[in-house]
């Protein structure tokens, strides 16, 4: 840990810490500059309350003329890095949060940039891993835990939050300038007008990528056009799919225990051996959707010739059911119960990736909303014609 | 992004270019490059880019831009 120049840590009276009442509890107590009560506290110490503990990404305080700022580490620790992969999975994904507020980087002084972002901790640690050795102050609007784009769609990440934030933090007096740089993405939600009237701030659109932040600055504050732009790559698709798997976790398991019920129908009213063979089939043909709408169909998103999801995710969930038919004796036992499988398999598979439709970063709600009403029902028909059918096959 | 296409024509995004100032500010926040500067006017030149995310009209001065999804 790093030490503050500015702030010399105060040493406190060793005698005073433990004697209570004035009963001395331990004759060493009474000894002066003895060193009983351990090393002398750092520069963090003196920042210590009762009750509260100190985040992990805070290396100590910057001292301003409106108190200590907490200085952030541009480094993530493993700790940031193991939490990133399990939000990244949907755990704790709405409680992942750092306070808001201002924050520095470095050694900012009245003339650094200042640089907006949520307060998702995601979004947070990704602005500061790409900022090494810059110094600059970060402003972190409270858009309850959740990303700057989405929260500027939900309209939390907005003017007005700006504005507060930019007043509550005094800004005005830990910085020359009146200039704050957003993150593109953040212009759904904020008005660069109405800022500069509430705050008297200018709004500086920055890149749309934290990793073009340096490039941005050190070319005057000028965005080329690839830095203006959304990509939706092969990474940055694959990356959101642990969350579409989690989402439909719940859902899964009670499909799977009313598949396991239905395939037990048959001639002999219930059979458990039904219920467990024909049952596993069901199953195979559930996780074999779910596989190919809520990861396949993402991953290879570009590559499918079609631009409807629902026929994205219904062609690939066609070839997926054709190989899991093939691969199971039971699953094609007779052509009824194949085609009542198939047609199941491509349903799930067709309405996860039309689901996925709400994390794309380029389809319009006026798109996916006439997708649904084009789809819904044509997979609504498909389910129930599906379960029709494998009833049917039982006899 | 020219790889990723959804339908045409469905955007609800409207140019009043009578009401343009001519600010280029909607050019910068776009981030599909639905809009450009043509002779001190912005013009729409990539329609169905439009995913109608709103930066554009939230940040046009002169309410020269509009986008109204329904229920989305």
């Amino acid at each position: 840990m790093k030490k503050i120049a500015d702030t010399p840590p105060e040493k406190p009276n060793p005698s005073s810490c433990l004697s209570t009442s004035g009963v001395t509890l331990m004759p060493s107590m009474d000894k002066t500059d003895s060193d009983c009560c351990g090393p002398v506290p750092n520069a963090i110490s003196v920042h210590e309350k009762p009750g509260y503990s100190l985040c992990t990404y805070v290396e100590d305080f910057i001292t301003t003329d409106q108190g200590p700022v907490p200085r952030i580490k541009t480094r993530l620790s493993l700790r940031d890095r193991v939490s990133t992969v399990l939000v990244r999975c949907g755990i704790n994904r709405y409680q992942y949060k750092v306070a808001p507020g201002l924050y520095g980087l470095g050694f900012p002084d009245k003339s650094s940039q200042v640089l907006v972002t949520a307060n998702f901790k995601l979004s947070f640690d990704h602005l500061r891993k790409e900022l090494e050795g810059l110094n600059a102050w970060i402003l972190v609007l409270d858009t309850k835990g959740i990303n700057v784009w989405c929260a500027a769609g939900k309209g939390t990440f907005s003017t007005q939050e700006l504005a507060d934030r930019i007043h509550s933090a005094n800004l005005d007096k830990i910085v020359d300038h009146r200039r704050v740089i957003v993150p593109q993405l953040g212009a759904t939600g904020v008005s660069a007008r109405n800022v500069k009237k509430q705050s008297g701030f200018r709004v500086v659109y920055g890149p749309v990528r934290a990793a073009d932040i340096p490039k941005f600055l050190e070319n005057q504050q000028k965005a080329d056009p690839a830095m203006r732009t959304v990509t939706f790559t092969f990474a940055e698709r694959i990356v959101l799919t642990p969350v579409e798997l989690q989402i439909v976790l719940k859902p899964a398991m009670i499909t799977a225990l009313v598949l396991l019920v239905i395939s037990g129908i048959g001639p002999g009213v219930f059979s458990f051996s039904d219920a467990g063979s024909r049952g596993l089939a069901a199953l195979a043909a559930l996780v074999f959707g779910i596989v190919s709408g809520a990861v396949i169909t993402p991953a290879l998103l570009p590559y499918i010739p079609v631009r409807e999801f629902a026929l994205k995710g219904g062609i690939i969930g066609s070839l997926a059911a054709f190989f899991m038919i093939g691969l199971m004796p039971s699953a094609s036992a007779s052509f009824t119960s194949a085609l009542a499988l198939y047609l199941f398999c491509v349903t799930i598979s067709s309405f996860l990736a039309m689901n996925f439709t709400g994390t794309t970063p380029f389809t319009s709600p006026s798109g996916v909303e006439k997708e649904m009403k084009r789809y819904i029902p044509a997979q609504l028909i498909s389910l129930v014609l599906s379960t029709g059918l494998w009833l049917y096959s039982a006899f | 992004m020219k790889e990723f296409r959804y339908y045409d024509a469905v955007s609800t995004l409207l140019l009043d270019k009578e009401k343009c100032i001519g600010c280029s500010l909607c050019t910068e926040v776009c981030p599909h490059h639905v809009l450009e500067m043509h002779n001190t006017k912005a013009e729409i030149v990539d329609f169905n880019a439009c995913m109608e995310c709103g930066a554009c009209v939230t940040n046009c001065p002169s309410g020269a831009l509009t986008v109204n999804p329904g229920v989305g």
